[in-house]
């Protein structure tokens, strides 16, 4: 079997003049989580509606699992489940009636559908509420139910466009963990998120997406670790006598070490910009007691996935949700 | 075949279970028909006695059930266009279903309101002391005929919803067809006695058929030329819609 779910080449997509997407191209593979993070108009919705063969593209492919979204648009939806971002429940229908008009319209079988409705209302905090309309729910409990769903059938490709908005802090945990479930079950699951720490906490992989053209794409730690801006900061005290000649005596210690790119010396601060810094922070710290540099304070800062877009697409992530505004 | 029954079944439910919990839109629906049956025909009985030679009520009983009809299946896409409108309908068409199951479900479910209110209004003009000709034959007989316009007119609503974008554009058309179709047909007076030009147009109207069919169940007897000439205009008609709508909803579901 192809080991790869989503294969998207240089796909195109604009709306009169906008350009939703500008040829994105990228890949799943069986069994990853993989998230598609930009900003407010990034086009992520819009790859996605192509992905689920809501719209078809200007130019360029989408395939799941070998079929293309556009000459066999059957085949790939009895392939994905899809959630949409925003919300799609029926008010006059209650929570059990949803869930079961979605096992039909799937064809799930009824041992099936009793099992995993109660699975997925316990895990999404609505059990009890199943036999109430959903005219009278929260917000939240309409996005839980949303999603109940579409994981409802287990497809072997689940589209997720912004799973956690509007959820709690607790229940998106769970939501994250449950992905991770599906996941673990051989599940692929194709994401989008606005959100830095669901994009680094759940994503196996994550495309950066800015303007229609995917900036950067990797693992979120090769991301953040291609950026090679974790820093760690030394600081000697004013008030000792030798300072300045510590600190420059520091400064050619460390420029030897492997696991130090650059160094920069700013009146009695140096910032040592480090590969690792678990590794690095133990070897500055020795090469300064050997030294007796009379350290004041020492801090370090991981880069997130904001520096990382800021560091290939060139603007801030808030500027990108202004561009679009 | 079974999975395309299932499919069709879930969402024909859901239909009904919408019209179930929406007690007072069917109300509201009877309400127009029911006050022009019984409270208009009563009024304008000694006034229309020209050219009904009887019970007006009686007269109007088909251009009622008939604009009852029409009226419902005319606005039976909208629902698919909030569908369409709010991400349901969107969600829907990503599922490995049938698009054919959707708009069957839709229209099954259009023409059963259809069939519950022609009935009720039936029975209340039939409480209220309206004699139907052809007697209970006749008036299953109409209710038939009803259903036979109401489903080209269904199949027009549908298209209009995957077409239209927005529910606003839906409404207007709504407002600008629904009165000039049934003032541009026999439902309230004879054909005879509309001017020339409108007399044209009524005729090129199925509304017109369906009533001057009901009308001769509802007043005469079993009239074989006049209920066969219906039954063709209003066969063609809905064939007409089924191929337009074919086509059109094919290019649009795609
Ligand atoms: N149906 C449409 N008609 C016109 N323009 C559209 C349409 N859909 C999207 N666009 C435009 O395409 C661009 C990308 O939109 P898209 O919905 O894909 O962004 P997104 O990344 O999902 O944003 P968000 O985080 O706000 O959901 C935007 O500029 C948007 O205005
Ligand atoms: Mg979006």
């Amino acid at each position: 079997m192809d080991p790869v779910i989503v294969r998207v080449v240089s796909l195109k997509k604009s709306y009169g003049p906008v350009r939703a997407l500008d040829g994105i191209s990228f890949e799943v593979g069986r069994g990853r989580i993989f998230g598609l993070l930009g900003p407010n108009g990034a086009g992520k919705t819009t790859a996605v509606r192509i992905l689920t063969t809501l719209t078809r593209p200007d130019d360029g492919t989408a395939e799941i699992a070998g079929a293309d979204v556009l000459a066999n648009p059957a085949k790939v939806r009895s392939l994905i489940g899809y959630v949409p971002q925003e919300l799609t429940v029926d008010p006059y229908l209650t929570a059990a009636e949803h869930l079961r008009y979605y096992a039909d319209l799937y064809h799930l079988a009824g041992a099936a559908w009793e099992t995993r409705t109660r699975e997925l209302l316990a895990l999404l905090g609505l059990a009890g509420q199943e036999g109430r309309r959903v005219r009278h729910f929260s917000g939240g409990m309409k996005k839980k139910l949303d999603l109940a769903c579409g994981f409802l059938h287990r497809p072997p490709l689940m589209v997720l466009d912004e799973p956690s908005l509007g959820l709690d802090v607790q229940v998106r945990h769970d939501v994250w963990r449950y992905i991770e479930q599906l996941r673990d079950q051989g599940t692929t699951v194709f994401l989008c998120t606005n959100y830095m720490d669901e994009a680094e906490r759940l994503c196996d992989e994550v495309a950066i997406i800015d303007r229609g053209r995917i900036a950067a794409l990797g693992t979120p730690a090769a991301l953040r670790s291609n950026l090679k801006r974790d820093v760690i900061s030394v600081e000697v005290s004013a008030s000792h006598d030798h300072h300045a000649e510590k600190l420059a005596a520091l400064e050619r210690a460390v420029a030897g070490l492997d696991l130090v790119r650059e160094t920069m010396k700013d009146g009695t601060q140096l910032k040592i910009y480090v590969e690792q810094n678990e590794l690095a922070l133990p070897q500055i710290l020795s090469s300064a007691a050997a030294l007796s540099v009379p350290i004041h304070a020492i801090s370090y800062s991981r880069p997130g996935l904001d520096e990382v877009f800021l560091h290939y697409t060139g603007h801030s992530f808030a500027e990108g949700n202004e561009h679009h505004g | 075949m079974g999975d395309f029954l299932r499919e069709t079944k879930a969402q024909l439910v859901r239909w009904l279970i919408h019209t179930r919990r929406e007690p007072f839109s069917m109300a509201f629906n009877l309400l127009n028909p029911v006050i022009l049956l019984i409270f208009m025909g009563g009024a304008f009985q000694s006034l229309a006695k020209d050219f009904t030679g009887g019970d007006y009520r009686a007269y109007l009983l088909p251009g009622v059930l008939a604009l009852t009809a029409f009226g419902n299946s005319m606005a039976g896409g909208i629902p698919l266009l909030f569908d369409k409108e709010n991400g349901f309908l969107l969600r829907l068409m990503s599922a490995p279903i049938s698009r054919a199951s959707i708009l069957l479900a839709r229209f099954l479910a259009v023409n059963l309101n259809t069939l519950l209110q022609c009935a009720l209004i039936l029975i209340l003009g039939l409480l209220f002391g309206i004699q139907i000709a052809t007697g209970l034959t006749g008036a299953v007989a109409l209710l038939f005929i009803s259903l036979l316009l109401g489903f080209g007119v269904t199949i027009v609503s549908l298209i209009l919803a995957f077409v239209l974008e927005n529910h606003g554009d839906f409404f207007a058309i709504l407002g600008i067809t629904a009165l000039p179709l049934t003032f541009l047909s026999s439902a309230f007076v004879p054909l005879e006695s509309l001017p020339g030009w409108m007399r044209l147009l009524a005729q090129v109207n199925p509304m017109t058929y369906a009533v001057d069919g009901m009308r001769t169940l509802a007043l005469v007897g079993w009239n074989g030329s006049v209920l066969a000439h219906m039954a063709i205009v209003l066969v063609i008609f809905d064939v007409a819609m089924f191929w337009v709508g074919n086509r059109v909803l094919r290019r649009h579901m795609a």
